[in-house]
């Protein structure tokens, strides 16, 4: 008897938890009677075909972020967090309701995404993520995200496969981050129009970012007339670079392209003149390494090198820059700061647009809704130019692109460097 | 009965010499690919060579450690990357504190030595303490034990020091008296690695001398051999067990230098782990609880590592060759144990040491 009491008893909870799990979908759901809402002449209904996140007056809008906040690349996270925490507090209330901001961290691989959607999707009331900065954890994490209807705006990858259909695109994924189409091409662009390089090689370190950041790059560089010698790829964790420099070295190219991260990129640059063939190579990296600590980390070598990054200019900006001070003191650590403070922001309109209010201050957002309101964003004012976001995502049109160059300034602690060449 | 065991094992003898034909056609043919290329000029050549010797005297110094330890004690102590880590991380901070001074232009082989001593300090510190907080209790237990808390012990010492400096990337700074090239046999050399290759095998030279001349090293031998004997005829074996993880923290922490002074960069929480893998595989190769064993095995993966995808694998026509840097090196270890279970230098193990 009690055993057959026990089975019901858990059947209840069963099914109660998966009620609950997709409760807000089903489009039948009751008002919750604990609420006073009698007077309430239209009652708030979901007829969203993906569901709804309702919040309860005096709740929070609840958003999180995936970013890299420990490890290696730590500092590409604090840099978007900051840019969110900011945004934050810029905007105050969303529709009356406070924004509670809560976070995982991805890391920057494919392990960390996957281990981060699936702890962010667990949450049914997360409206929007923020994420991820290193497309590995992009593509590892958009079939959760995607799958649980959320929207995810990332500030800082730019792998061109997240915003292809052909690619790894999923519906609700969205970044205000360049595509690098745009950065390798204004790489390229400038090697061979700006330093008149007709031979270059690149290394990768079998990262999406880097992988297709170099292709976009070497298709670039071939279209304009020019050579590319070697396609090359390093490990990540890997400290000794000569074999591969070695074997750039056999045909000494004009530019060596290295769109990779710290440490891998400080050990390129230390050991490239140890190595008997490169003396007339010029190094180019890209945005991955475009941080206050690659100069210091690299030594001497590293004047001379060229970084392509974003690169944001005007006078919202500069006012962003003060906040950081006195938000957060200091400068932001990386590049990337500004589009996190657009993507919360696009995010908070697109829910402001989307939400459905209740007289008593309820609001009912709509997942599809809100997707459809991200997609269709366009002229949103932002630090980094005017967004529009493409039906697969890409909100940022590769205007707020420069190429940097590293000097004996940077060296000796200035950041961020001096842009040489803007497209 | 008796008749099949023996066509068992004459079919994997023949397998294992057709492997091994096979194994070296397949060098040989990687080696006269790249010869007859002539991609490189041998002053490239000599460059990895002698960066490879570098590198290998350092994973040797680290693979001493898990050596030392193996012979004592039979466990292999895998927070042993850990240990070079704490010296050569803690070290990066009085390094660049000597730069700023001027000291470390003005009287740089003083400056180094302190370097040193101060990495040796610190690593052998670690190492005594991970000595008594986590291995002491357990050296009855069943031998996975040790093991397991060992891989606890490396990450709770990662993140130990992630907390005390946090997970940013440092780098040494540059050494004006070790820049400059040597010319050796002809061959342009950055001077610092045949430096740190000749200072790395001064201490090696001194570890041995130490273990086979001086008292304390009998004992350690004698330990080694037989723990309850040893015990029988006088010996500590704590004091000789606390000795071996000294000397194994000490060496570690002098790596941690050697390593800042030939590859500056990317000194941080999670810099031992590869060397600290890599130092094992090394051990292993030369015969692990063999100390000259580890110290060849060392340099020898090294040098496997430095010209192992310039000069087998791109002659085999491989694409991407220097990602498969680590995958030559721990093939090579594979290799070695099908062909020689007890590593180079080892000699067959008894039942209870294997």
């Amino acid at each position: 008897m009690s055993k057959r009491l026990f089975t019901l008893l858990a059947l209840l909870m069963v099914a109660s938890l998966v009620l609950a799990a997709c409760g807000s979908a089903t489009p039948t759901e009751a008002p919750v009677a604990d609420e006073p809402v009698a007077d309430e002449p239209v009652a708030l209904e979901c007829s969203d075909a993906i569901g709804c996140v309702e919040v309860a007056p005096g709740d929070s809008i609840h958003l999180a972020y995936m970013l890299t906040v420990s490890g290696a690349t730590a500092f590409l996270g604090e840099d978007s967090l900051g840019g969110i925490e900011i945004a934050l507090s810029d905007r105050g209330q969303v529709l009356g309701h406070d924004v509670e901001l809560t976070g995982e961290d991805s890391g920057c691989s494919s392990e960390g995404g996957q281990t981060a959607a699936t702890a962010v999707t667990s949450d049914p009331s997360v409206v929007a993520i923020i994420g991820t900065n290193c497309s590995g954890a992009a593509t590892a994490a958009l079939p959760t995200i995607s799958g649980a209807g959320l929207i995810m705006c990332s500030p800082s990858n730019t792998a061109p496969a997240l915003t292809d259909p052909d690619g790894t695109w999923l519906p609700g994924y969205f970044r205000a981050a360049h595509n690098d189409k745009f950065q390798g091409r204004v790489a390229a662009e400038f090697v061979y129009n700006e330093l008149g390089a007709h031979t270059a090689a690149t290394i990768h370190d079998g990262s999406p970012y880097a992988d297709q950041l170099q292709q976009v790059f070497a298709t670039t560089f071939a279209e304009l007339g020019g050579t590319v010698t070697f396609q090359g790829a390093v490990n990540v964790g890997d400290t000794d670079m000569r074999t591969i420099l070695t074997t750039v070295a056999a045909d000494s190219p004009d530019v060596l392209y290295f769109p990779i991260f710290e440490p891998e990129g400080n050990f390129i640059v230390a050991q490239s003149t140890e190595i008997a063939g490169l003396e007339g190579t010029t190094l180019v990296g890209a945005d991955g390494l475009l941080s206050a600590s690659f100069p210091g980390n690299s030594g001497e070598n590293v004047v001379g090198v060229y970084l392509s990054g974003p690169y944001i200019t005007g006078d919202a900006y500069d006012s962003f820059l003060t906040r950081w001070d006195e938000q957060i003191g200091g400068v932001p650590p990386s590049g990337f700061h500004a589009f996190a403070y657009d993507c919360t922001n696009m995010m908070l309109d697109a829910i402001e647009a989307s939400a459905q209010q209740g007289a008593d201050g309820t609001i009912l957002i709509g997942r599809q809704a809100l997707r459809d309101a991200m997609a269709t964003t366009s002229g949103f004012a932002g630090l980094t130019g005017n967004l529009s976001c493409s039906e697969y995502g890409d909100c940022a049109t590769g205007e707020a692109l420069g190429v940097f160059e590293i000097t004996h300034a940077e060296l000796d602690g200035n950041w961020p460097p001096p842009v040489i060449y803007t497209p | 009965m008796q008749k099949r065991t023996p066509l068992r094992i004459s079919w994997l003898d023949l397998f294992l010499r057709a492997f091994q034909f096979v194994t070296a056609v397949v060098i040989l043919i990687g080696l006269y690919n790249t010869f007859t290329a002539a991609r490189y000029t041998s002053n490239q050549w000599a460059t990895l060579v002698f960066a490879g010797l570098a590198q290998g005297s350092i994973y040797a110094l680290i693979a001493l450690g898990y050596t030392l330890v193996y012979g004592i004690l039979l466990m292999i102590n895998f927070a042993h990357g850990e240990v070079y880590m704490a010296g050569a991380l803690s070290t990066v901070f009085l390094a660049n504190y000597f730069a700023r001074s001027g000291f470390l232009a003005e009287s740089p082989f003083i400056a180094i030595v302190l370097m040193i001593l101060f990495s040796a300090a610190i690593s052998t510190v670690v190492a005594l303490l991970l000595e008594r907080i986590a291995y002491r209790p357990l050296r009855n237990a069943p031998r996975l034990i040790p093991l397991i808390t060992a891989i606890g012990a490396s990450f709770a010492l990662q993140y130990t020091f992630r907390g005390f400096y946090g997970s940013e990337f440092r780098s040494y700074p540059t050494v004006e008296a070790l820049r400059g090239i040597w010319n050796i046999f002809g061959f342009e050399v950055p001077i610092v690695q045949p430096v740190v290759f000749l200072s790395a095998v001064v201490l090696m030279l001194a570890l041995y001398w130490y273990v086979e001349r001086t008292k304390a090293g009998k004992a350690m031998r004698a330990v080694s051999e037989n723990k309850d004997v040893a015990r029988l005829m006088g010996i500590d074996i704590d004091k000789v067990i606390v000795t071996t993880f000294a000397l194994g923290g000490a060496l570690a922490g002098a790596a941690g230098v050697f390593n800042g002074l030939f590859r500056p960069q990317g000194v941080f929480f999670l810099m031992g782990f590869f060397p600290g893998i890599k130092a094992f595989t090394a051990a292993v190769l030369g015969g692990i609880g063999n100390i000259p064993g580890a110290m060849f095995g060392g340099l020898l993966l090294g040098l496997i590592e430095s010209l192992g995808p310039n000069i087998i694998l791109e002659g085999l026509g491989i694409p991407g060759t220097n990602q498969l840097k680590d995958g030559i090196a721990f093939t090579v270890l594979v290799l070695i144990l099908i062909f020689r279970p007890q590593g180079i230098f080892g000699e067959r193990l008894s039942e209870t040491k294997a």
